[in-house]
């Protein structure tokens, strides 16, 4: 299917990938920048505000209270992890910490699986962006359209609480350098909570937006877990604008390499890894040194 | 005191065995008017010369038999996994209470399997045939099991027949629908009850010629491994060879694709006007949901040709109206055959839903099993491989069935059902309609057509 609509169909699924994988991203991106933790159980806050999400909507029939609750609640959830369970672990070895948020993962999917079991969830898009908008090169799902506008607003908004605002700039300076940040008298430990609560919910908005999308299943966050790895890695590591650019990337690599290939996307996704792993160690945007 | 093992393989005492001895003794003696006894006693006679090969006598010399099953519990196939496992739950319990049902396609049933009750011990495959293998490893070792099952995925199911003929203990294949199964990777301690993809083609083929006419242009959906590779392969043969029609796109996605956004972008800018969607589990369910949003459906009309439980239940009667699908079973079949009429009622009594194809294959392969088991008398693999190769015709959910020795794969008619409209459904687990039940022997290949070689008893 190599022909001009077709490109053209694919750059524009690229883009609305890539936004998702760039919001996703700079979640774990702030969790690991600041904290130093990297957060194996951010593919499972995904799925919780999914979870969440339906749940929420099951009770209302509103969409917009579905994306509020699976916000808020995975907040809530990384807030009380990261109080109860990650803060013992910042002084731990690595492994320790992977271990640790990797089992957490683990047990946030199964008990969603106990209580709900595997079969999927749907949860439908408003009523205004259910049907098909024809783009000229191609039919679109309104949906998707609506979903890269509310991610682009989201990674505004994002952009906006980290550069923007007092709380935005400790916790980018935490990311910088943390000890820093404890010795000009800044209480760290709340920055570490409210770090750890933003990255969360970042993931636990993208679990819920992309919800109409793809239905929510326990296991739906588990390949997000990886390609945010991934988007990470290209992007450099505790970069927000890293995490963005990366997503991008990511998305548009593996939408361009499926019109020839499908098969062939994710082998290209982690070539291009592997190759800014070799020429830029610390990511695209990432800098040397950071933690 | 002194034990020792005996012929039954069950620590006994020294009185004991004086009066066993004693007993088999007269009763040979009285066997020798009766030829029925005879034959009835000499396996039990013979299982004493009997060399030990995989978990026996080991595995079989208890009062209890255990069997191992790795279905994925989580990941792609979970639903379909879980279901699965009702299936074989029912058949143990029916086995070791000697239900009607057991005892109609396994006659010689009492209560347990040659008087021993079985336990169905259970792990997560994940679909993925390195932690099968490792799961049915730990039962072997922990267990001792007699028999194996498991797979959702046929790369399950292939590693597991290879790892089956290795370890020489019987596998009965759970869901699969690869032409390897039964065809390339056949192996002497395995035994497929649902059919080959080939079959399937070969069943559906028909039906959609002549319901969609000749000469007509089709995209497939592929997901990445034998299971759907050969099923592509066998739909589009006979769709290109029979009715002129066309593959315009043929898109192959990994096994656990959530979105197929770019798939579905080749697909809608290909030309095809039908969709045949050959993924399965979650991917069928995601994938059919994308392409309703894409506008893919209803502007295709999709096709399933090996179909998925609980398809219709997932993404909602709308969007599988019309749909074309060759399946095992179909739960209205009740209506048609008593054995099924049976199954439904006891499945939907424990579990509060019409059991779907998953579950009565997993329900089928146990009865059958323990069917051949009481059958040969024995527990010994190859006593029971050379009963199931003999070929017998016994009945089933779906009539008279039997299996075939050259390649180990029963003989049994395809289902042909149809998506029906929501506001035709008489109750809301009436997804489909049954469309054609088609004798499954002359829509099968020969036995060796995919290169088969079942390889050695011992």
């Amino acid at each position: 299917m190599i022909n001009w609509p077709n490109f053209l169909s694919q750059l524009f699924n690229g883009l609305v990938l890539g936004a998702l994988l760039a919001l996703i991203s700079s979640g774990l991106t702030i969790i690991y920048g600041t904290l130093g933790v990297l957060n194996l159980a951010h593919g499972a806050m995904f799925m919780l505000g999914g979870y969440a999400g339906w749940l929420a909507f099951t009770y209302t029939n509103s969409f917009i209270v579905a994306v509020i609750a699976g916000s808020l609640f995975v907040m809530l959830v990384g807030v009380v992890m990261e109080r109860l369970i990650i803060r013992h672990f910042y002084n731990r070895p690595d492994e320790d910490q992977l271990l640790v948020t990797f089992g957490l993962g683990i047990v946030f999917v199964e008990a969603v699986r106990f209580i709900f079991g595997s079969l999927s969830k749907a949860v439908p898009a408003p009523p205004p962006l259910v049907g098909i908008t024809p783009l000229g090169f191609m039919l679109y799902p309104t949906y998707r359209l609506a979903l890269l506008g509310i991610v682009l607003v989201a990674l505004i908004a994002l952009y906006l609480v980290l550069y923007r605002t007092r709380i935005g700039m400790i916790v980018r300076a935490g990311i910088e350098d943390s000890a820093m940040v404890d010795a000009l008298g800044i209480d760290v430990h709340k920055v570490f909570m409210l770090a750890f609560g933003i990255g969360a919910m970042a993931a636990g908005f993208a679990g819920i937006v992309n919800a109409p999308v793809v239905s929510i299943a326990p296991d739906v966050g588990e390949a997000i877990l990886v390609q945010t790895f991934v988007v990470v890695v290209i992007g450099g590591v505790g970069s927000f604008p890293g995490a963005v650019l990366g997503g991008l990337i990511a998305g548009e690599i593996i939408s361009i390499t499926s019109m020839f290939n499908p098969g062939y996307s994710y082998v290209m996704l982690f070539v291009a890894m592997t190759l800014v792993l070799v020429f830029r160690p610390y990511g695209l945007l990432g800098t040397a040194g950071r933690e | 005191m002194v034990k020792r093992q005996t012929p039954f393989h069950k620590p006994v005492s020294r009185r004991t065995v004086l009066k066993q001895t004693a007993t088999v003794t007269a009763a040979l003696g009285a066997a020798s008017f009766s030829p029925q006894l005879t034959l009835r006693l000499v396996p039990q006679a013979w299982a004493a010369d009997h060399p030990a090969i995989g978990t026996y006598p080991s595995g079989s010399s208890g009062d209890t038999v255990y069997v191992g099953a790795a279905v994925p519990r989580t990941g792609t196939y979970a639903v379909q996994g879980e279901d699965e496992l009702k299936g074989f739950e029912l058949a143990v319990e029916h086995i070791n209470t000697g239900h009607e049902l057991i005892k109609k396609i396994a006659p010689k049933i009492t209560k347990g399997v040659l008087g021993k009750q079985v336990k169905l011990v259970v792990g997560d495959s994940a679909a993925k045939p390195n932690q099968a293998v490792q799961e049915q490893q730990r039962f072997i070792s922990e267990n001792k099991i007699v028999l194996m099952t498991g797979s959702t995925s046929s790369a399950v199911a292939v590693a597991l027949n290879h790892f089956a003929q290795r370890e020489k203990i019987l596998y009965v294949a759970a869901i699969s629908g690869s032409n390897d199964t039964t065809g390339k990777d056949c192996v002497r301690y395995g035994f497929r009850q649902c059919f080959y993809g080939e079959t399937a083609a070969n069943a559906i083929g028909p039906v959609m010629l002549k319901n969609f006419g000749k000469n007509k242009k089709a995209a497939f959906m592929t997901p990445d491994y034998t299971y759907g590779h050969t099923v592509t392969k066998s739909v589009n043969d006979y769709l290109t060879k029979n009715g002129g029609w066309q593959m315009v796109t043929n898109q192959v996605s990994p096994l656990g694709t959530q979105d197929f956004s770019q798939y579905l972008t080749n697909i809608a800018n290909s030309g095809a006007e039908y969709l045949i969607n050959v993924n399965w589990g979650r991917d069928a369910v995601l994938s059919v949901q994308q392409a309703k949003q894409f506008g893919i459906i209803p502007k295709m009309t999709l096709v399933v040709p090996y179909q998925i439980p609980f398809l219709a239940k997932e993404t909602g009667p709308e969007l599988t109206a019309g749909v074309l699908a060759a399946t095992d079973f179909w739960w209205t079949l009740e209506d048609k055959y008593p054995l099924a009429k049976i199954f439904v009622e006891a499945f939907d009594k424990k579990y509060g839903y019409k059991p779907e194809w998953g579950a009565e294959n997993a329900y089928m392969q146990f009865a059958i099993w323990a069917r051949m088991v009481s059958e040969a008398s024995s527990f010994y693999p190859p006593d029971v491989i050379k009963q199931y190769e003999k070929g017998e015709t016994f009945p089933s959910m779906v009539g008279d069935v039997h299996f075939r020795a050259a390649d180990h794969q029963l003989v049994r008619p395809v289902v042909i059902v149809r998506g029906k409209k929501p506001s035709d459904m008489k109750n809301k687990e009436d997804y489909w309609e049954v469309l054609e039940v088609v004798p499954g022997e002359p829509l099968m290949q020969k036995p060796d057509a995919f290169g088969c070689n079942l390889g050695e008893y011992t």
